[in-house]
């Protein structure tokens, strides 16, 4: 039990989380409090975490639970962009009021599913982690208890979740029983593609996740949900859980089944296709912005896959840095949406952004910026993460899937450069509440200021990335 | 007499589970349907699971089991309790008027 010390971040945000609900059931009107203590309590952790670095892998639990450059970078940025979502939309929490203890709460227990996910090393663990994450996310969509939207949204992502992770375990099933084994690592010796069982399992199991990252044809969840649900919690749908989700892809990819690549190299580059071309064209029509990022985000996550369909660790890295940039520019944009507020009241749709320019100059630069990048326009930081992707996909001579992608992206940045045209040439309708809280401003300036500087440095995520190697 | 084998395990798995899928998808109704159907996908899932345990001679299937119940007893429990919220909104549970949200 020597090797505990490189869970303390778990430990210490389960312990945190009873700590919370003490507090908040001994003290009145404790939820302000609660809510600065659980940034805080993100912010240790992620201080623990970086304390410990791992050059070494470490297995712990009997080999169960995995320590390595992958985990321990996943974990960072799931700790860091929780704690931006929680601090660009404290104000809106407040305005919308949902400020209850639980909401951050669910918010900490569902991180820490996300960090035993990005963890697992084993099915039991790995889906314990899931479960505690989706069980928490439930929750948190359907929070607005008074609003018929947010409890419908619930509804639907607790019906279509629990669906997929029926599937999912089906597959589990039948991978422990053609393979006699749960851990990864001797999944990994006894997979042979002989066995119809194997191949069956891996396609429940891919199902499954492509339910949690929202990929074509899974995707139907998504839109519903991100309108539905209070615009902080899809905000942090939007970010926090295609971490791990993606992580627990790439792991389930590249240690169990790889062998059995060529299996499911191509039910991955469909999956990718697909969701390019249709995040592209079914965002067009949209008229609510919510809507619009869910499509948008459909979009962004068949980039990412690209780049896992192609079997290297290049290909793996450059899914992973598509997966930061892409956070940054998610939370860049939300940031955005919580501003366009008037008297305490919050606007989603397009056409509430028209002429934005005239009254808010800055708000409408950031979101200039952002939707540059968001289109993949050269030199934001988009432009980059999309860049790594084709030539991961090239390097292994699959052009089509280039080929595809760069045509997906011509199109989707015909409705980027809508909202650009919206926000910059319309008439200008009423002016926005001009004060907004720090927090809010500061993650604004954060990541836009990322995205606008990053070509200057591009070195810098590079090398923290090409440590990660699985293969 | 047939012996019962492993096979014969499976294919009631396959067919509970079969059952539940259809279960969600076809239901036109209820959503309390559709959480049954769930619980029978969850609950296919254990039957697969314990038979390979079994045939196996492995413990860690029945062990999957376990925290697979315990997971499912959660899930119901909230799954209810978001049906409730719902209901109290919208005065309603049937599957065809829940389209507030969609475009």
């Amino acid at each position: 039990m020597n090797n505990l010390n490189f869970i303390y971040p778990e430990i210490f945000i389960s312990l945190s989380i009873l700590f919370l609900l003490i507090i908040g059931v001994f003290k009145k009107k404790s939820s302000d409090l609660v809510f600065t203590l659980s940034v805080v309590i993100l912010l240790i952790a992620l201080g623990i975490l970086i304390k410990f670095p791992s050059d070494k892998e470490f297995f712990l639990f009997s080999d169960s639970y995995k320590i390595d450059q992958l985990s321990t970078f996943m974990k960072i940025v799931t700790l860091i962009s929780g704690i931006f979502v929680l601090i660009s939309s404290y104000k809106y929490i407040k305005l919308a009021k949902i400020i209850d203890i639980e909401y951050p709460v669910l918010i900490l227990a569902s991180i820490l599913g996300m960090l035993v996910m990005i963890s697992s090393y084993d099915l039991i663990v790995f889906y314990v982690g899931l479960e505690l994450q989706t069980l928490s996310l439930y929750v948190l969509a359907a929070f607005d208890k008074n609003q018929r939207n947010s409890s419908e949204a619930g509804l639907k992502y607790f019906v279509l979740s629990a669906l997929s992770s029926g599937l999912l375990l089906y597959g589990c099933s039948l991978i422990y029983g053609f393979t006699g084994s749960t851990n990864f690592a001797l999944i990994s010796e006894n997979i042979f593609s002989s066995d119809y069982g194997n191949i069956f399992g891996i396609v429940f199991i891919l199902v499954g996740l492509s339910f949690k990252i929202s990929v074509v044809p899974f995707h139907m969840w998504a839109p519903d949900v991100y309108e539905g649900s209070p615009t902080s919690v899809t905000l942090f749908f939007a970010v926090v859980p295609k971490v791990a989700a993606l992580t627990v892809f790439i792991r389930f990819l590249y240690v169990p089944f790889f062998s059995l690549i060529e299996q499911w190299q191509s039910i991955i580059i469909f999956l990718s296709l697909a969701s390019m071309i249709f995040g592209a064209i079914s965002a067009i029509g949209q008229k609510n912005l919510k809507r619009l990022i869910a499509f948008s985000s459909i979009g962004h996550m068949g980039y990412a896959l690209a780049a896992l369909s192609v079997g290297t660790n290049s290909g793996i890295q450059s899914s992973i840095i598509y997966l930061c940039i892409y956070l940054v520019m998610n939370i860049g944009f939300f940031c955005c949406l919580f501003m366009l507020k008037r008297e305490n009241i919050f606007f989603y749709n397009l056409e509430d952004l028209a002429g934005l320019s005239k009254n808010h100059p800055v708000i409408s630069l950031c979101l200039l910026i952002i939707l540059f990048s968001l289109a993949g326009i050269p030199p934001t930081a988009g432009f980059f993460a999309k860049f790594y992707i084709f030539i991961s996909v090239i390097e292994e001579s699959m052009y089509f899937l280039a080929i595809i992608g760069l045509l997906s992206t011509v199109i989707s940045a015909f409705y980027y450069l809508k909202i650009i045209k919206i926000i910059y040439f319309d008439r200008p309708k009423e002016q926005y509440d001009k004060e907004n809280d720090l927090g809010l401003k500061i993650s604004l300036a954060l990541s836009t200021l990322l995205i606008l500087l990053y070509f200057i440095y591009p070195d810098s995520l590079i090398n923290l990335v090409s440590k990660i190697s699985i293969i | 007499m047939t012996e019962v084998t492993l096979v014969h395990y499976l294919i009631l798995g396959a067919i509970i589970f079969t059952t539940g899928v259809i279960g969600i998808f076809l239901n036109r109704k209820n959503v309390i349907v559709i959480l049954m159907s769930i619980e029978l996908i969850l609950l296919a899932v254990n039957i697969n699971l314990v038979s390979f345990s079994i045939f196996l001679n492995d413990l860690n299937g029945q062990i999957f089991t376990l925290f697979i119940l315990t997971v499912a007893a959660a899930e119901a429990a909230i799954g209810l309790a978001i049906i409730v919220t719902y209901y109290r909104n919208a005065g309603t549970i049937n599957v065809e008027d829940i389209k507030n949200l969609k475009g």
